[in-house]
């Protein structure tokens, strides 16, 4: 059983409620404007956002039109390509070492967790990993990323609350060079994304890792949650605009699963989707697969 | 803040349609509702709500009534922010206070909604009315989270309770025999974030609640939350019978539409919201002034209430002269910015004054560079402050050296003044925000 598969079994505390709404939709009766409508609320309903949804419907109904479908169970798979195709626009490349892995994204998104798991994931890999506590502005912030550190048995370089995160980073690029790091994971303040003084914090954290470590790999992801709304769409674009995004990290997909913002996220960005996570244990965050997710939710 | 201004800006747009013709049609009444439904549902409120609410503004606008009216764009306005107050739920909700001390309150909310930092806030917020909080630390799961609400507690100088056992229920209890022996009257109870759908976690809170009887049982809610939001308030509500709700990141540019939702689908009313990082960035939540927001009419009570605290009323009044006489200097636009600062977050600011929201882009605003332009103002002689037709290129030069900035952004500075001195002078030609404070006594 694929992950999304697993993910989304009766099996854990999780439902996809898409896909139990979309279980109405495609009955196998006769396609009439009410099945538009029905789907139309299915996608909105999992935060697709109305333009995207607009685009899946449209590009539905030609379809529906060229190949003079008639019945509703048979444009499910259509549907699923539309899915695919839109996902598929997002997919990056293999990822090269050494690297830099900034992690960037509004608070709340489980920023710190999710890098405790991605330490995890690189180590399992065999990779050398270090994390730096970048995030010097919330209470308590580098003391939670230290015990996931601890968790994934990887080293965390950091320093007092409210010093200055540039150093931090700093301190960190030294400690990886002395001691040959594969992978190198800064946490970042969680800050909201109309702040000013968070966007310069990261150019400059960036500038650092640029002059110290022009041969790494150098990647900025952003961690979304995927209980977010349509306002995934304004993080996304504001932490790129100003850093230059190069990977989505998608939290909490558990819960009621909705995450539909990351059609609209492929649909508006050209940036691949990496990794989601999908529940509380250290080995629950994993490489993204638009077959497999689109498969498993309908 | 933007609060909800993008909505707002939209709807404006779909309006200023609307008010430029005479009368309306059915079908074009049925058109702007479109829009609105559109602009509703990329604000992120719920895809029913916003049905719901199309469907009854809708029925009333297309009655007799509006059709006769000379103004019918006007009143299409007024119908939809009647009912997205009603929505949003009557008047201001306070806190209840317990008849048997200590008032308990309990915090509950999913993973990263802010909690921590809003029970901090809260008891700062009451620790200013006189009230006598504890801190209870009930979160045993996330790491270092008692560390985050003993940091966010001493910020607010306020005392917290923790027990480094693995059981909840107990240190709730424990923390509120704590209370009572120091005689402590209000109770905050942290908890931990928890999926709505986790069985476990809920029947923690649902025991936390037997053992603790709390008066209230606020639910905190991100104002980013998509869809979800309403299966997020039902299953809080339904489990815990929530007394309300507590709206958490305002600040950010999110549209807010789960505000909309959550009230429409629980019926319990949102009582404060959290507008900032500091630990005074708490303010209570009053959905006329959020309707309003939300049409871009813009929170004058707010900004009227802000400017109260924090202006002072002589310097006030000579700025609005200034601005009258057209005579606006460096030293009125030095003490704008002094102003400014004492009252908050500028973009807080912008997104409250009338018809700013969609001129001014808060986006746009760097506080940084109020710094800067403070320390140019301040390398000015007396003299060039009030005739900026003075500075010429070698003062710049001048104010540049003295200010430790360049001439690029004095010069910066100098388009900055122009440009504000025109909005003045327009301002002033329309109803002007700052003849608003003139009408108030201090």
């Amino acid at each position: 059983m694929g992950f999304f598969a697993r993910l989304f079994s009766g099996n854990n505390k999780t439902k996809m409620s898409f896909a139990e709404k979309l279980k109405y939709v495609f009955t196998g009766s006769e396609i009439t404007e009410d099945f538009y409508d029905e789907l139309e609320f299915a996608l909105i309903s999992s935060d697709i956002g109305s333009k995207t949804t607009t685009l899946i419907l449209d590009e539905l109904r030609d379809q529906i039109k060229d190949k003079k479908i008639k019945q509703t169970d048979k444009a499910k798979e259509l549907l699923k390509d539309i899915m695919k195709d839109i996902l598929k626009k997002a997919e990056g490349e293999d990822l090269g070492f050494p690297l830099v892995l900034m992690v960037v994204g509004v608070n709340g998104v489980g920023k710190t967790t999710a890098i405790g798991k991605l330490a995890n994931y690189f180590r399992t890999k065999g990779k050398n990993v270090l994390i730096a506590a970048g995030d010097t502005f919330r209470a308590a912030a580098s003391d939670q990323l230290e015990v996931w550190a601890e968790r994934a048995k990887v080293k965390i370089v950091k320093s007092s609350e409210g010093s200055d995160p540039g150093a931090v980073v700093f301190d960190a690029i030294s400690s990886a060079k002395a001691k040959n790091v594969d992978c190198l994971i800064i946490d970042t303040a969680g800050r909201l994304h109309n702040k000013t003084n968070l966007m310069e914090e990261l150019k400059k954290i960036s500038r650092i890792v640029e002059r110290e470590m022009p041969n790494a790999e150098f990647h900025k992801a952003i961690v979304v949650d995927a209980t977010t709304g349509q306002n995934a769409l304004s993080q996304v674009e504001q932490f790129n605009e100003a850093v230059g995004l190069s990977d989505l990290v998608i939290t909490k997909l558990d819960g009621t699963a909705k995450g539909g913002f990351l059609l609209s996220l492929a649909n508006e960005f050209n940036i691949p989707v990496r990794f989601v996570g999908v529940g509380e244990t250290i080995d629950d965050l994993l490489p993204f697969n638009a077959d497999e997710f689109v498969d498993s939710i309908i | 803040m933007g609060l909800l201004s993008n909505l707002g800006e939209k709807l404006n747009h779909i309006f200023s349609k609307l008010t430029k013709k005479g009368k309306l049609t059915e079908l074009e009444i049925k058109e702007a509702m479109r829009e609105v439904r559109v602009a509703l549902l990329e604000a992120d409120v719920n895809f029913l709500v916003a049905k719901d609410f199309i469907a009854k503004v809708t029925e009333k606008a297309v009655g007799e009534e509006i059709l006769k009216s000379l103004t019918p764009g006007q009143q299409v306005i007024k119908i939809v922010r009647d009912e997205l107050v009603e929505l949003m739920g009557g008047g201001a909700a306070k806190l209840e206070v317990s008849s048997n001390p200590p008032t308990v309150i309990l915090m509950c909310g999913l993973q990263g909604a802010g909690k921590t930092t809003m029970c901090g806030k809260l008891a700062s917020l009451l620790k200013s009315q006189g009230k006598r909080p504890l801190l209870v630390a009930c979160d045993i799961y996330r790491p270092a989270a008692i560390d985050q609400l003993k940091i966010v507690g001493k910020t607010a100088n306020v005392e917290v309770y923790s027990e480094s056992i693995k059981n909840a229920v107990k240190i709730a209890e424990n923390g509120i025999a704590h209370a009572k022996k120091l005689g402590l009257d209000t109770v905050i109870i942290d908890t931990a974030g928890r999926l709505h759908i986790d069985e476990t976690l809920m029947g923690e809170l649902i025991e936390i609640k037997k053992a603790t009887k709390p008066t209230e049982i606020l639910l905190t809610i991100d104002a980013m939350l998509g869809q979800d939001a309403v299966n997020v308030g039902k299953e809080f509500n339904e489990k815990l019978d929530i007394t309300g709700v507590i709206l958490t990141k305002l600040d950010g540019d999110t549209r807010g539409g789960a505000a909309l939702s959550v009230k429409a689908v629980t019926g319990k009313p949102i009582k404060f919201c959290g507008i900032g990082e500091k630990i005074a960035d708490i303010e209570p939540f009053y959905p006329d002034r959020m309707a309003s927001r939300i049409l871009g009419m813009g929170d004058v009570l707010t900004l009227i209430e802000k400017a109260q605290a924090n202006f002072d009323a002589e310097q006030v009044k000579k700025m609005e002269e200034s601005f009258r006489k057209n005579a606006f200097t460096f030293d009125d636009f030095l003490m704008q910015f002094e102003q400014i600062n004492k009252m908050g977050n500028i973009k807080d600011l912008i997104a409250m004054i009338p018809g700013a929201a969609g001129k001014i882009n808060a986006n746009d605003i760097d506080e940084s560079r109020l710094v800067k332009f403070k320390a140019i103002i301040q390398s000015m002689t007396p003299r060039e402050r009030l005739n900026p037709d003075l500075i010429k290129a070698s003062q710049k030069k001048r104010i540049a050296a003295g200010s430790g900035t360049t001439i690029q952004d004095v010069n910066q500075l100098m388009k900055q003044f122009e440009q504000t001195k025109t909005m003045m002078k327009n301002m002033n030609s329309g109803k002007s925000p700052m003849s608003l404070f003139g009408k108030r006594k201090f």
